[in-house]
């Protein structure tokens, strides 16, 4: 994949240099959830663990997160919809061809059941059906952060299909990354040592995936060093790798610490999901990303992908 | 096939469209078009618009020999490229002053594993009793997960033009829906050919059963090639390819790019039992991760 152009052959053509996708029509609201999505399933995988090991204020913070996440992601998706009023039509029918279809079915699930949850905690009530609904929310958790990456990677965007193989890893680790900042950030810091974990270590796992993807990517991979999609991935890796030194070394001591790391490994986080999802624009936008790879992989059918 | 195998037993779905149908199956309808025999009249794109009823979307110059359609989409469903080159159209040696214009009435392909379909979450995007890709309007709610699917960048979201750029003044309300060739569903119905077919004067766009076109374009391929023409090649015919063989398939003159189609299109779900494996280790190794963080206690 690290060939010039011109590696190719002749010089690439094209019809008047025109885009040979179209740039997906998805608004600001999309990226937005890309990251309240990841919170809001990390966090109850996060909640659940810290009431299984007696970590109170922690599990309560992370379901209230959750809850939050869970709260803002349904009203992001109905507003990105062309016709917003038919968003009950996503529960039409299941397919597991769509990604979409699945995730829809994955957040509604996630959402009732964070919301019992959260209810009886609010209310103090029936503590084993919370721990229930709570253990229901947890197993959603992991399929809500990750499924956004094979839904975008589900496409014909080069910059997002070639990125199958590490794009949920990507996702996993941003929302692992996002869920300890925003518990780390509003626990007690004698209570937030799993919250500051799991944010250094999403952090590191995130930009490690992300790089094992640039990799891969090669001349595909172009829009993530690239305009807009170029500067939300510099600024993701500066405020990641910044906030998670600050949690890692002094957020402990350091309440204040503790609110500007985790503030920015939060604003690293939604920059990344912003990153990716510039790229997927600037990827249909240009058709070499479509010609040259296709090209390549027709005059050496058997290396394929 | 082997992989569409694969999703087809995830998804219990019949491996066709016919089986669906029972008695009311008809044969797999398409269009063969001949682009070396179109004229780029865009009686085309004018019979399409009408039938459909498709709104005007802003009229612009582009300089661009003498497209002004510029692209398909979701208000332009049949769009004429015109492409001059300074190359023969027959044999290699033409001269210095060698031009050849080469036209070409580009459409949805109507995919035999169509991409938009797969992904589409509310079951809008349906295979016809003719085995063609329609949307229906009646419950699209304009997620836009088609648009970025399509390899071919046919599908898109109805936006109007805004106020400003309207002269009449008349603008109907933001559509928020998408939008593409329906091979003219209603006529099929009704027993007649699709508009754009009907207007065609060469009969560069011909319409029937995908098979007997397919026999058809081998047999116009084989004596354009006898003829010593430039280049032609048949485009999607081939059920093998990528998108299992387009129900609207061409014959062209030069590679797929010059006419802004992608040369080996992919439908991207072919590798989705993949993804979705991939992404099940991803989500394990988050739950791992997750409690990993406890490991050194819980506070």
């Amino acid at each position: 994949m690290s060939e010039s152009i011109t590696a190719v052959g002749s010089e690439m053509r094209s019809y008047y240099g025109r885009p040979i996708l179209k740039e997906p029509v998805w608004q600001p609201e999309i990226p937005w959830y890309l990251f309240t999505g990841g919170l809001a399933g990390a966090s109850s995988i996060l909640g659940l663990a810290a009431r299984a090991t007696g970590n109170r204020p922690l599990a309560k913070a992370a379901l209230y997160i959750s809850m939050a996440g869970d709260a803002v992601s349904p009203a992001l998706l109905v507003s990105d919809l062309g016709r917003p009023e038919r968003f009950l039509n996503m529960f039409r029918v299941f397919k597991v061809t769509s990604p979409m279809s699945v995730g829809s079915w994955i957040l509604g699930a996630s959402g009732a059941s964070t919301t019992v949850a959260t209810g009886l905690e609010l209310l103090d009530r029936a503590p084993r059906l919370k721990v229930v609904a709570e253990t229901v929310s947890a197993a959603l958790g992991a399929p809500l952060s990750v499924y956004t990456a094979t839904l975008v990677s589900d496409t014909a965007i080069p910059v997002w299909h070639e990125a199958r193989h590490e794009l949920p890893f990507v996702f996993g680790a941003s929302a692992a990354a996002s869920a300890g900042a925003a518990a780390a950030a509003v626990v007690a810091p004698a209570d937030a040592g799993p919250a500051r974990r799991l944010a250094v270590g999403g952090v590191v796992a995130e930009n490690a995936a992300m790089l094992a993807m640039e990799a891969r990517l090669g001349m595909v991979g172009e829009p993530y060093h690239r305009g807009e999609a170029g500067r939300y991935n510099w600024i993701a890796k500066a405020c990641t790798i910044a906030g998670g030194a600050l949690l890692a070394t002094s957020a402990r001591r350091s309440r204040f610490a503790a609110t500007a790391g985790s503030g920015l490994v939060l604003a690293g986080e939604a920059a990344l999901r912003w990153s990716v999802f510039k790229a997927g624009f600037q990827s249909a936008r240009d058709p070499r990303y479509v010609v040259e790879p296709q090209r390549r992989r027709r005059e050496r059918p058997e290396q394929g992908s | 096939m082997s992989d569409f195998a694969t999703l087809a037993d995830l998804t219990g779905e019949p491996d066709g469209w016919s089986e669906t149908y029972g008695d009311e199956t008809q044969p797999r309808m398409g269009f063969f078009t001949d682009t070396s025999i179109c004229i780029g009249c865009k009686a085309c794109e004018v019979a399409c618009k009408e039938w459909n009823v498709i709104p005007e979307d802003g009229l612009v110059w582009t300089g661009e020999s003498y497209d002004h359609t510029s692209t398909l989409g979701a208000n332009s469903w049949r769009h004429v490229a015109f492409v001059e080159q300074r190359k023969p159209l027959r044999g290699e040696d033409g001269g210095g002053d060698a031009l050849r214009w080469l036209m070409s009435s580009d459409v949805c392909k109507h995919c035999t594993h169509a991409a938009c379909l797969d992904v589409c979450p509310t079951g809008s995007l349906f295979r016809t009793e003719y085995g063609t890709v329609v949307v229906q309007e009646d419950t699209c709610n304009g997620c836009g997960y088609c648009v970025p699917a399509c390899p071919f960048g046919v599908i898109d979201k109805r936006h109007l033009p805004r106020p400003g750029s309207d002269p009449t003044g008349v603008r109907p309300q933001e559509d928020g829906r998408v939008w593409k060739c329906t091979l003219c569903y209603d006529r099929l119905k009704g027993g007649h050919e699709p508009a754009c077919a009907k207007a065609c004067p060469t009969k560069s766009i011909q319409f029937g059963e995908v098979d007997e076109l397919r026999e058809r374009a081998d047999a116009r391929l084989a004596k354009l090639q006898a003829e010593g023409w430039n280049g032609p090649q048949l485009y999607g015919r081939d059920p093998g390819d990528g998108v299992g063989g387009f129900g609207a398939f061409f014959l062209l003159l030069d590679e797929p790019e010059v006419y802004g189609l992608p040369p080996d299109p992919v439908v991207a779900t072919k590798n989705l039992p993949e993804m979705w494996r991939t992404a099940a280790i991803a989500a394990g190794a988050l739950v791992v991760g997750v409690l990993g963080a406890f490991v050194g206690g819980s506070r």
